[in-house]
């Protein structure tokens, strides 16, 4: 055991039980994994991503490369989950990974002694011979060697949420600068948010040995967080972490609501997306400790010295029974004395400088800690940490140590300054990049912008608190910022030792080490991106938060033009990694997007309608009945029945506009190819759209109510979209015109009726009006009342090709609209008919619909051509005048009957002509919609032929290899049933 | 992103729709020239870096046509009109 | 120049220390004239740079990059390779790429980790499987193979789908089982190896501010390293088309916008080949380093930012969960952002001018990366022919005045519903 006598913030009146690799281990409240993981005196957490060499934890915090497990198991597995940030509790089970057969005994471990092959650029070197075997042998062989955890591979079973908040002033980070922001801004009145990735507020004043006001600093901790706590206008949210930076003073943040228990609560999300926006924010996310290169600087035991000193005075816990820190600035001198202060055994102080500040020196001496002053480590031993070789001027000597904290200076946590585009400039004196642009409304302070001592965390932390407060209109006086001891800051840059021995490593998790850099140089890849891509460098999970800086110094050294002008990688979000199922929020399985049911969906449902998704709508497909052997059975019967009878089907999910105003008809003859300002009250007009650029947008029917009062139907696909485009034309085109337009297309239900007794259906339902040939002929529009006072528009439209009616009520009138005409139809035969059948209807009519409506076809394709109007300009007239819409090579719109008759035609068949071979150069057209046709008894087809319209009685070849089919059609006229549309007029 | 919408205030970009070009205006269908100038406004673009005038359409709000002037480099959101309003010009 | 790489030179290497690699590419600097001078070091210009050499004899050429090679747009791709287009004026020019794929390695003796792990477009309606089919007949008329399966089948293949409780059930797929990925860096370092050793001048931090005009002709760029002279000059600068050649007084059939692409940490393989949905804006594929490589839809609105927003983000992981819920407590380890040029058709621009002395190759929307090699290959054609292969003569500049438009998904002329 190594937990420490005294002190730590962890609760030990209470004790946690854990598992780990199937072991039992206990802990407290307070602990992470990690610590709870090295008080119980294990060390080796996981093992590296190429050469599989043992690891153990390496920070303390969300910037770990090293310490990643499977937490949780089944479905709830969790992989690559940083020990350091995982909340001890009880129950706990994690699991190591990528190591085979186990954790203390990997094979793949013989990496290493590849290691002089597997060099950086090695795959792209090699497994080129021969080349079949890359596929066969070395991709799958390295597939499964990569990659880190596994994945359950099951559902996710947990929830999650989204959410928008808004404030004055977001504060990121709860260390000194954060704190003291967050107590300015709160003071001042300003709507603050304090977001804070810890379970636990304070940062680096958890370990912090030095005063704030006289106290110590965890006390400041403890007053600051109640004071913010009784500010009703102050939000803290912690185990939040602010991932994101983006347009517009959008902060994206995710909240672990639960992930510090076994389960969620009942009705509590796992996680929580919030989308802040913020008028101001003040970043404040500190400084990481980073190490420096040496060789043997990955064995288990070697760790940041923030980290030991974190585990030490936050955790209570010894990292090793015995450690030593390596360090070239005045904060490692400070976490080492923090350590050994808080009663680990450090054997030694080794500083790469020749002296320490006085004051610090004179601490380490009252501790009794041992300076090794101008001193190197350059060798580690043992499987886990066991020794250190160290050389000074006095020699080189040996220290027997389980741990060593290592610090190379404070690289600035500035990654959330970085996502709208800003560049980090380099400063010499600190031998930090610090943040230079700045996201608008985006302020820092404390160590991540270079603010290193406690003093200056919280003298700029409260300033741009202050400041930020007062930019978003508050500017209540605030009481001074605390004040503190000033902490030494100085640092002597130093990034690697020159030493031979085992690899020195620059990135832990992907194994990059500082002979990689070497490679990389001397194969040209020297700019810093170049580094990163060829060595991957960075590019692990931790995304080389403790590494880059040495990456790119040994680079810099390499080329010899500094670090400056080398420069850094781009920062990107997320700041951590994010669990991708928060993103999501809600929206997965049945709820990923809106069920849109019709009017009469219950009424469908009961009558064992068969269901099909289309866009967000749900319509009737089918209606089985008992005894029908499949489904084309069901819908030649409804075919029947509307041809022969009457049939009745749910329309109401075509868009519906109403259009009222002086202009309508001139603006109607504006966006339509054909004319419907002369379009008489009382009747309607089947109309085609075009886009600008002359290619066909949408069609419909629209029918005038009045003088001044007209109502369009659009395709159900393109509801929306035409909506806007009428919206833009009015707006943008012609704001001169006096049109008002409205979206009805939910406040009517609309139904079908159609067939030879349709008329006699109709008229059971009205309200007395008179449906007669003559009162209402084909295209004719009827206001009228139905069910006994139920206000409806009657429209004599036919998109079977049969005697139809189209019958809209207020929505909600549309389910008993439905039951009425079934019990008034149900002397005539009347059948409920779905989308199936309506195909078919119209397929046999030849008209066009969705498939032939594909944005690549113009009026005349479809055959239609001669609707549009050369007495007027309109949308897209234009250009569909260019020399690529008159080709007659152009395909043409034609129907399709195949030659024998049994044989069952396929939309998405190629048209080729007989005997040419089956190339791209001989590809004449294609099949868009088929359907069986009960009427004619065969299958028959529509589509587009090259000069398709002269081509009629030609056979031609309908291939469709990806349903092994290859058959000759007769190419015919699209009006399969009724050429002369004479059914319609009755 | 957000569109300080005239109507509804600073709203979330993802409650628009976003067309394009605020700059090209619809030419004279009568002119000689008309296939020119018809090709010229459906397909051809300044597409700076930098400001921009473009049209985006509050579809899940006020339903207004809007001329908004972003930085395409940064951005950042210099004003938004009412389409209907505005003097459209280059 | 590089040596060639080989067992022998894998060994000695592993021996020495790895000390005796020299660079990839010479870091040459600008001599006073070329043949061609191609702008842009991305795969594109490298790959015209490099079949300018070996396949028209035309050595004398030099690459400009503004920054260093691949850092634009070939290098922030999700490496996805795939000859499964509609039209015809495409799909024979993308099953070349494909065909160049599959040698390509051993071409440029550089393992750009090409891997046909395949791909399945899902489909969701029977309208969805009519319009799959007609592709899929496409791709089967121009050389490519493609099956269409059935929902048992694509469950066979992929049992993790959202088979039984999806908004959108999954009816089957498309799919090209000799499509996949590539490690796009490697496509690019390998071009530019294999150009340098034909000698080809890679010339970075190199940015072109101009061009030398004689008359209405282009004979050279003004650049911040200085004045070029050149034969031909061509243009493969993908979103940063309209800002080149505005100099010149063009306007051009394009807006750059923002794409954003995604990469999860590190995972045991996972899933196999490339998937996409049909009903959200999600596809997906896993690298050979164990990331969950996917993305979705452009952000949408004109950009030159390299990056994007949150709506985009949480649409593309609403239809990654919705069809694939396993993936929730899999972590997006970054999220990043590319410049790219959409056209008015949503394809692409190979073609001769539009003024004497200058070649264009631009517009390849968000789906360049699988057309580097035959891009590369046929703009090496056009500029060393002065016309278009067959492969990319329906990539005109001027089929937007002709109306001989390229519309694979049929919206018009609005780059961003492309």
């Amino acid at each position: 055991m190594t937990r420490l006598a005294h002190g730590g913030l962890i609760n030990r009146a209470r004790t946690l039980s854990f598992r780990f690799d199937g072991k039992s281990y206990t802990g407290h409240p307070g602990d992470t994994l990690a610590s709870a993981l090295l008080a119980n005196g294990v060390r080796l957490m996981g093992r590296s991503f190429k050469y599989h060499r043992p690891r153990g934890v390496f920070t303390a915090g969300s910037e770990e490369p090293n310490a990643l497990v499977e937490l949780r198991a089944g479905a709830r597995r969790e992989p690559n989950t940083r020990a350091t940030t995982i909340e001890l509790f009880e129950g706990l089970e994690a699991q190591s990974q990528n190591r085979w057969p186990s954790l203390d005994h990997d094979l793949l471990s013989v990496n290493r002694y590849l290691s002089p092959f597997l060099g950086a650029g090695f795959y792209y070197k090699t497994f080129m011979w021969p080349a079949a075997f890359w596929e066969k042998l070395y991709e799958p062989a390295i597939r499964r060697a990569a990659g880190l955890g596994a994945a359950a591979a099951l559902p996710d079973p947990d929830t999650y949420e989204k959410a928008f908040a808004f404030c004055d002033v977001l504060v990121i980070g709860s260390g000194p600068a954060g704190l003291a922001a967050a107590l300015a801004a709160g003071r001042a009145g300003a709507r603050v948010i304090l977001a804070e990735e810890d379970f636990r507020l304070g940062g680096r004043l958890l370990t912090e040995q030095a005063a704030i006001d006289g106290a110590p600093a965890r006390d400041f901790v403890s007053r600051a967080e109640a004071e913010l706590a009784s500010l009703a206008h102050v939000r803290i949210m912690p185990r939040t972490t602010v991932f994101g930076v983006y347009d517009g003073g959008e902060y994206a943040a995710v909240e672990r609501v639960s992930d510090h228990l076994a389960v969620p609560a009942p009705f509590q999300p796992r996680q929580r997306l919030w989308r802040i926006i913020a008028k101001r924010a003040v970043l404040a996310a500190g400084a990481f400790d980073r190490p420096i290169v040496f060789p043997g600087n990955d064995r288990p035991g070697v760790m940041t010295a923030q980290a030991l000193a974190t585990y030490a005075c936050r955790y209570g816990v010894g990292a090793g029974a015995t450690a030593a820190v390596f360090t070239n600035n005045d904060a490692g001198v400070a976490a080492a004395l923090a350590t050994a202060g808080a009663g680990v055994k450090l054997e030694a102080l080794i500083d790469v400088r020749p002296a320490l500040p006085a004051p610090l020196a004179a601490k380490a001496k009252a501790l009794g800690v041992r300076v090794i002053t101008s001193g190197e480590v350059i060798a580690t031993s043992g499987k886990l940490l066991t020794g250190l070789t160290v050389r000074s001027p006095a020699g080189t000597e040996t220290l027997a140590v389980e741990a060593l904290g290592i610090s190379g200076g404070a690289t600035p946590n500035l990654n959330l300054t970085c996502h709208l585009g800003g560049k980090p400039v380099y400063r010499e004196d600190l031998a930090a990049f610090v943040p230079a642009t700045l996201p608008p409304g985006l302020a820092v302070a404390g160590a991540v912008a270079g603010q290193f001592s406690l003093a200056d965390c919280l003298a700029y932390g409260t300033a741009e608190g202050v400041r930020a407060a007062a930019d978003a209109g508050f500017t209540a006086p605030t009481l001074p910022a605390p004040q503190a001891e000033e902490t030494a800051t100085g640092i002597q840059p130093f990034w690697q030792v020159k030493a031979k021995g085992d690899l020195a490593f620059v990135d832990l998790q992907n194994d990059v080490s500082a002979k990689d850099v070497g490679i990389a140089h001397k194969e040209g890849f020297r700019a810093v991106e170049l580094l990163k891509r060829y060595t991957t460098l960075g590019m692990a999970t931790d995304q080389g938060k403790t590494s880059n800086m040495a990456g790119l110094a040994l680079m810099a050294e390499l080329t010899g033009q500094g670090i400056a002008a080398t420069g850094t990688t781009l920062f990107r979000p997320p700041y951590t990694p994010v669990a991708l199922g928060v993103l999501a929020g809600h929206h997965r399985d049945k709820d990923f997007r809106p069920t849109r049911p019709t009017p009469t969906h219950d009424w469908a449902q009961r009558q064992g309608a068969v269901f099909v998704e289309t866009g967000f709508w749900l319509r009737a497909a089918y209606f089985p009945k008992p005894g029908e052997k499949d489904w084309l059975e069901s819908v030649n019967r409804e075919v029947n029945a509307t041809r022969s009878a009457c049939g009745v089907i749910d329309v109401s999910t075509f868009g519906k506009i109403d259009l009222q105003g002086p202009d309508v008809g001139i603006f109607l003859d504006r966006v339509y190819i054909n004319m419907f300002s002369t379009l008489a009250v009382g009747k309607a007009r089947y109309g085609v759209m075009l886009r600008e650029d002359g290619l066909v947008m949408d069609d419909g029917t629209t029918a005038r109510l009045g003088e001044q009062h007209y109502v369009m139907t659009t395709t159900t696909a393109n509801a929306g979209k035409m909506f806007q485009h009428l919206e833009f034309c009015l707006q943008v085109l012609w704001p001169d015109l006096d049109v008002q337009i409205a979206s009805v297309s939910e406040q009517w239900a609309q139904i079908a009726v159609s067939g030879p007794r349709s008329r006699a259906v109709l008229a059971q339902v009205v309200d007395g009006a008179d449906v007669s040939n003559a009162a209402l002929p084909f295209m004719g529009v009827l206001q009228t009342t139905v069910m006994g006072g139920v206000e409806a528009r009657v429209f004599r439209l036919s998109f079977s090709g049969e005697l139809g009616y189209e019958i809209a009520v207020p929505a909600r009138h549309g389910a008993a609209l439905m039951e009425a005409l079934m019990a008034a139809g149900a002397p005539f035969g009347i059948t409920p008919y779905g989308t199936e059948a309506l195909g078919v209807l119209r397929i046999e009519k030849g008209h066009v619909s969705g498939s032939e409506l594909n944005g690549q076809t113009s009026a005349r394709d479809l055959g239609l051509g001669r609707m549009a109007s050369t007495k007027k300009d309109y949308i897209g007239r234009v250009l569909s005048q260019r020399p690529a819409f008159l080709d007659p090579d152009r395909p043409m719109f034609v129907g399709f009957k195949p030659v024998d008759r049994s044989a069952r035609l396929k939309a998405g068949a190629h048209l080729l002509p007989p005997g040419a071979e089956a190339t791209t150069a001989h590809d004449e057209g294609y099949m868009t919609s088929v359907a069986y046709s009960p009427t004619l008894g065969h299958s028959i087809g529509l589509g587009f032929l090259k000069r398709g319209a002269a081509r009629i009685g030609e056979q031609v070849r309908a291939f469709d290899p990806v349903r092994g089919g290859d058959i000759l059609v007769e190419v015919c006229s699209p009006a399969f049933v009724d050429p002369e549309g004479e059914k319609q007029r009755v | 992103m957000r569109i300080p919408c005239p109507y509804c205030g600073a709203r979330d970009a993802h409650e628009f729709a976003y067309l394009g070009d605020a700059t090209v205006s619809r030419p004279d269908p009568a002119a000689p020239d008309a296939e020119d100038a018809f090709f010229t406004y459906a397909y051809l673009r300044d597409n700076p870096d930098g400001e921009h005038r473009e049209y985006w359409y509050h579809a899940n709000g006020c339903r207004q046509w809007l001329v908004v002037t972003r930085n395409t480099r940064t951005h950042e959101i210099l004003g938004a009109s009412l389409a209907r309003a505005s003097e459209v010009t280059a | 120049m590089s040596a060639r790489y080989s067992f022998l030179s894998l060994i000695t290497n592993a021996l020495n220390g790895q000390s005796g690699w020299t660079p990839a590419w010479r870091d040459a600097a600008p001599k006073p004239a070329y043949d061609v001078i191609i702008v842009g070091g991305g795969g594109h210009g490298l790959a015209t740079a490099y079949y300018l050499a070996k396949e028209h004899g035309i050595h004398n050429v030099a690459v400009l990059e503004k920054g260093h090679i691949g850092s634009g747009n070939s290098g922030r791709n999700t490496t996805i390779i795939r000859s499964n287009y509609l039209l015809p004026g495409n799909e024979p020019f993308y099953e070349w790429s494909m065909k160049l794929w599959e040698g390509l390695e051993q071409d440029l003796n550089y393992n750009a980790m090409v891997s046909q792990r395949g791909i399945i477009n899902l489909i969701h309606s029977d309208a969805q499987r009519d319009a799959y089919a007609r592709r899929g007949n496409a791709m089967r008329l121009a050389g490519a193979d493609a099956e269409l399966l059935d929902a048992p089948q694509v469950r066979q293949l992929c049992p993790f789908l959202n088979f039984d409780n999806a908004r959108f059930p999954i009816k089957g797929g498309l799919m090209q089982k000799r499509a996949g990925t590539a490690r796009h860096d490697a496509v690019v370092w390998g071009y530019a190896r294999g150009a340098d050793r034909l000698g080809v001048d890679i010339i970075q931090n190199c940015e072109v501010t101009g061009f030398l005009r004689q008359g209405d002709a282009v004979v050279g760029v003004e650049t911040t390293r200085g004045v070029i002279r050149a034969g031909k000059v061509g243009l493969a600068v993908a979103g940063s088309s309209s800002r080149v050649t505005r100099s010149l007084g063009l306007r051009l059939p394009i807006e750059s916008h923002a794409l954003q692409a995604f990469v999860s940490e590190g995972l045991k393989p996972l899933i196999p080949g490339v998937i996409t949905f049909g009903m959200g804006h999600f596809y997906v594929s896993q690298s050979d380093k164990g990331g969950l490589v996917f993305g979705g839809d452009i952000d949408g609105y004109n950009s030159y930012a390299q990056r994007g927003n949150m709506p985009v983000v949480e649409d593309v992981l609403e239809g990654g969960m919705a069809l694939m819920p396993m993936i929730g407590r899999l972590r997006l380890l970054r999220a990043w952002g590319g410049l790219v040029d959409m056209s008015m058709d949503g394809s692409p621009i190979i073609d001769v001018g539009p003024l004497p002395g200058l070649y264009l190759n631009a517009a390849w929307n968000y789906g360049g990366f699988k057309a580097t090699p035959a891009s590369g290959w046929c703009f090496a054609h056009t500029i060393a022919q002065d016309s278009a292969h067959a492969l990319n003569a329906a990539f005109r500049l001027d089929r937007f005045r002709s109306g001989h438009v390229i519309d694979e998904k049929g919206v018009g002329a609005q780059p961003n519903l492309h």
